[in-house]
C-alpha cells in the first residue's frame, strides 16, 4: 500500500494486467505517440494525459498500438478483436468523441451477445475521459455516461478514487462484457492509498463513503468527492449525512441506496450530467418507487443544467454542481 | 488456377444452395410466413462463394451485411439453423433473437450479418488484428456494398488496415443500387480507385464470373496470409430482387431484372464454363440441384415446425454476467 494518484493507479492497473495476460492490448490515438516521427519513432506521449506512459516501451508496439484519428475504426476494431479472442483496452480520448463512433459501441459491441443468441463474448474495455472544470469547452467536457448507462449490454464504470480506479479497471479488463470506463479528468491528480498488488472491485457494489442517519447523498464520479466534502462540513452543524458512491452506473447498486434511504428518509442524487434522463433521475425514480413510505421529504437532484458545457470559467463554475449547491438542497430538505 | 473436380462441385453446391434458399424465401415471404425484413442475395452467389471457398473456419473471418444469407451459407453456417433463425424460432443459430439481418456463427468465423450499412468493416479489421496476433496466416473479409462504400467506417477501416498492415480482403459488391438509388448517382469515382488511394492493391472483376472472383480472391488472400497487408476487390454484382422483398423497384427499367437473370446469372455461367471445358457434366450438377432442393424443403418444414423462443429468453444473454 502506498499513496498514488488516480492517474498512477490507472497506469498500474494497465501494466499489471498486460503483464498477467498477453491477450490484453491497448489501442488508441497516441497511446504511445511518436510513431513515424522525425525523432525516430520511439514512445513520445503515452496518451494525451500520460496514462499509458511507459507501456509501449515495456510491451512493444504490437500490444500498444497507435492508431490514426479514427474513432469508429478504433472502437470497431477493438470490438471485433474482442469478439475473436483478444482483450483490448481501447482509449477513446475524450468521451465527447463517442458521437463519431457510437454505432460501434451500441449497435455492435453492446448487442453481440444478445443478438447472436448468447454465443458471443466481447471482453472490450473503452477507457474514456469525462467531466468539466478544466475550461475545455462544450466538446471536451461532457459527462455522457447516462446515455451509455441506458444501453443494455454495456457496463459503465465511474470511479472517484485512486483505489477504486485501479480495482475497477482490473475488474473491467477481466470482465467478459463490454465496459465503458469513465475517468474524470478533474480527478487525475487526486491522491489516495492504493495497494501495490493487483486486486478487483466487483461491479454493482456501491461504496458507503460516509455513514450517517439524517440524509442520503448519492454521488457519481467526481460528485462523490463533493458529497464527502459536504458531509464533513455539515457534521460540524450536527447534520449526519450518509454518502454513497455508486462506482458503477450499470449495474447500479439500487439495494444499497434503498437501504440507506430507508434509514435516513431523505435523498439527494448528485450528478454532473445534464438533468434529463440523468443517472440522478434514475436513482430518484428508484427511491420514489421503492422507498416512498420511508421518505420524510421529496427526493431531490443536483445536476448540471440543461445546457452544453460553457468554456468561460465563470459560466463553467455556474454549470457544475458544487458543495455549496448541494448544501443548500440538504438544508431545505432538513427543514421540510 | 485449375480447380479440382471436388472443389468445383463444392462451389456449385454452395452457390446453388444460396440460390434455392433465397428463391424459396421469396415464395415463403409472399405467403406471409416469414417475419421481419428480407434482403435476398440471389444473383451475387459467385462473389460470396468465390472467396469463402478459400477460407478456413478456425482462423479466417468474414463480416457481412444486411444482405447476408449468401455470405453465411458460403462460410459454412448450417442452412437449417439459418432458416430457423430467419423464421425467428427457438433453434435458430441465434436462438431467434437475431433474425435475418444478424445471423452469426463465431465457430465458423462468421462475425454476423449486420443491419447497419457499413457496420462490419471496423469489426472485420479487429478480427484481422486477432488473426495477426493469435492465428498466424488468418485473414478477415468484410463484404461491403456500393452503398456502404460511402460510409466513413469503410474509409476508416481501409486506412487503419493499410496503416497497420492487417490481413484483410475488402470484398466490395457493387450491385448497382444502394436501396433505391443507383451507384452511378451516389458513388463518386470508383471503388477500386478509393482502395488504391490507401495503398491497397485493388482489382475489379465481374461478379457473375465465379472463376474471376476466385482468382482475384486467391491472390488477395495469399497477400494477406503472407503478411503483406490488405487488398480490395470490387465485384460488379447483379441483384436479382429489389432492396427488400416487397420493394416495387420503380427505379429499374421494366425488363432489367429479367435481362440480368438471362445474361448475368452466375450459376448458368458456371455451368456452361465447366461443361464446355469438360470439367463437370450436366448430370453432376443436376444431381446437386435435386439434393439442394430437398435440403431447402426440409429446412423450411423444420423451421415452420420449430417452437418459438421461450418467453424467458427475452431476458437472457444480455451479459455474460451482470455484476
Amino acid at each position: 500500500m502506498s499513496k498514488k494518484t488516480y492517474r498512477e493507479a490507472i497506469t498500474e492497473a494497465l501494466r499489471q494486467e498486460m503483464e498477467r495476460e498477453e491477450r490484453v492490448i491497448i489501442v488508441g490515438e497516441d497511446v504511445a505517440g511518436g510513431a513515424g516521427g522525425s525523432a525516430g519513432g520511439g514512445e513520445a506521449a503515452g496518451g494525451v494525459m500520460g496514462l499509458t506512459a511507459g507501456l509501449c516501451t515495456q510491451f512493444g508496439r504490437e500490444r500498444v498500438i497507435d492508431t490514426p484519428i479514427t474513432e469508429s475504426a478504433i472502437i470497431g476494431m477493438a470490438a471485433g478483436a474482442a469478439l475473436t479472442g483478444l482483450r483490448p483496452v481501447a482509449e477513446l480520448m475524450f468521451a465527447d468523441f463517442i458521437g463519431v463512433c457510437l454505432d460501434q459501441v451500441y449497435n455492435q459491441a453492446a448487442k453481440f451477445r444478445y443478438m447472436f443468441g448468447g454465443k458471443a463474448r466481447t471482453p472490450l474495455v473503452v477507457r474514456t475521459m469525462i467531466g468539466a472544470g478544466m475550461g475545455a469547452g462544450p466538446q471536451h467536457s461532457q459527462a455522457i455516461y447516462p446515455m451509455l448507462t441506458a444501453i443494455p449490454g454495456l457496463k459503465v464504470v465511474v470511479p472517484s478514487t485512486p483505489y477504486d480506479a485501479k480495482g475497477l479497471l482490473i475488474q473491467a479488463i477481466r470482465d467478459d462484457d463490454p465496459v465503458i470506463f469513465c475517468e474524470h479528468k478533474g480527478l487525475l491528480g487526486s491522491q489516495g492509498e492504493v495497494p501495490d498488488e493487483p486486486y478487483t472491485i466487483p461491479f454493482g457494489k456501491a461504496a458507503i463513503t460516509r455513514e450517517g442517519t439524517d440524509i442520503t447523498l448519492v454521488g457519481i464520479s467526481r460528485m462523490a468527492v463533493l458529497c464527502n466534502e459536504v458531509a464533513d462540513r455539515l457534521k460540524k452543524d450536527g447534520i449526519s449525512v450518509e454518502v454513497i458512491d455508486v462506482r458503477t452506473t450499470s449495474p447500479l447498486d439500487a439495494a444499497t441506496i434503498l437501504e440507506s434511504v430507508k434509514k435516513t428518509g431523505r435523498l439527494v442524487a448528485v450528478d454532473e450530467a445534464n438533468p434529463m434522463c440523468s443517472v440522478a433521475s434514475e436513482i430518484a425514480s428508484i427511491v420514489a418507487s421503492d422507498a416512498f413510505e420511508y421518505l420524510d421529504a421529496p427526493v431531490k437532484k443536483v445536476t448540471a443544467p440543461h445546457t452544453p458545457v460553457p468554456a468561460a470559467p465563470n459560466l463553467e463554475a455556474l454549470y457544475l454542481p458544487t458543495p455549496d449547491k448541494i448544501e443548500v438542497v440538504i438544508r431545505d430538505l432538513m427543514d421540510f | 488456377m485449375q480447380l479440382s473436380r471436388d472443389q468445383l462441385l463444392s462451389a456449385y453446391r454452395r452457390m446453388r444452395t444460396i440460390r434455392e434458399f433465397e428463391e424459396r424465401l421469396n415464395v415463403e415471404f409472399q405467403a406471409g410466413t416469414v417475419p421481419g425484413f428480407l434482403h435476398l442475395y440471389s444473383g451475387q452467389e459467385a462473389i460470396a462463394v468465390g472467396i469463402c471457398e478459400q477460407l478456413e473456419d478456425a482462423r479466417d473471418y468474414i463480416g457481412s451485411t444486411h444482405r447476408g444469407h449468401g455470405h453465411c451459407i458460403a462460410k459454412g453456417v448450417d442452412v437449417k439453423g439459418m432458416m430457423k433463425e430467419i423464421y425467428c424460432k427457438k433453434h435458430g443459430v441465434c436462438g431467434g433473437k437475431g433474425g435475418s439481418m444478424h445471423i452469426a456463427d463465431l465457430d465458423k468465423g462468421m462475425l454476423g450479418a449486420n443491419a447497419i450499412v457499413g457496420g462490419a468493416p471496423p469489426l472485420a479489421i479487429g478480427a484481422a488484428l486477432t488473426a495477426k496476433t493469435l492465428k498466424p496466416g488468418g485473414v478477415a473479409v468484410p463484404f461491403i456494398g456500393d452503398g456502404a462504400a460511402n460510409q466513413g467506417t469503410v474509409a476508416e477501416a481501409m486506412n487503419m488496415a493499410s496503416v497497420l498492415k492487417l490481413p484483410v480482403v475488402f470484398m466490395f459488391e457493387n450491385n448497382g443500387y444502394a436501396e433505391f438509388t443507383a451507384a452511378s448517382y451516389a458513388t463518386a469515382g470508383s471503388i477500386e480507385a478509393r482502395a488504391k488511394a490507401y495503398d491497397i492493391p485493388a482489382v475489379t472483376v465481374d461478379g457473375a464470373d465465379f472463376f474471376a472472383v476466385h482468382e482475384a480472391a486467391r491472390e488477395a488472400i495469399a497477400r494477406a496470409r503472407a503478411g503483406e497487408g490488405p487488398s480490395a476487390i470490387e465485384a460488379k454484382a447483379y441483384r436479382f430482387w429489389g432492396h427488400f422483398q416487397g420493394d416495387p423497384q420503380r427505379y429499374r427499367a421494366p425488363n432489367e431484372t429479367k435481362d440480368l437473370r438471362e445474361a448475368k446469372d452466375c450459376l448458368k455461367h458456371f455451368r456452361s464454363r465447366v461443361t464446355e471445358a469438360a470439367l463437370l457434366e450436366d448430370a453432376d450438377m443436376d444431381a446437386i440441384d435435386e439434393e439442394v432442393l430437398a435440403l431447402i424443403e426440409e429446412a423450411v418444414a423444420e423451421a415452420k415446425a420449430d417452437p418459438e423462443p421461450d418467453a424467458q429468453s427475452l431476458y437472457e444473454d444480455v451479459y455474460v454476467a451482470y455484476n
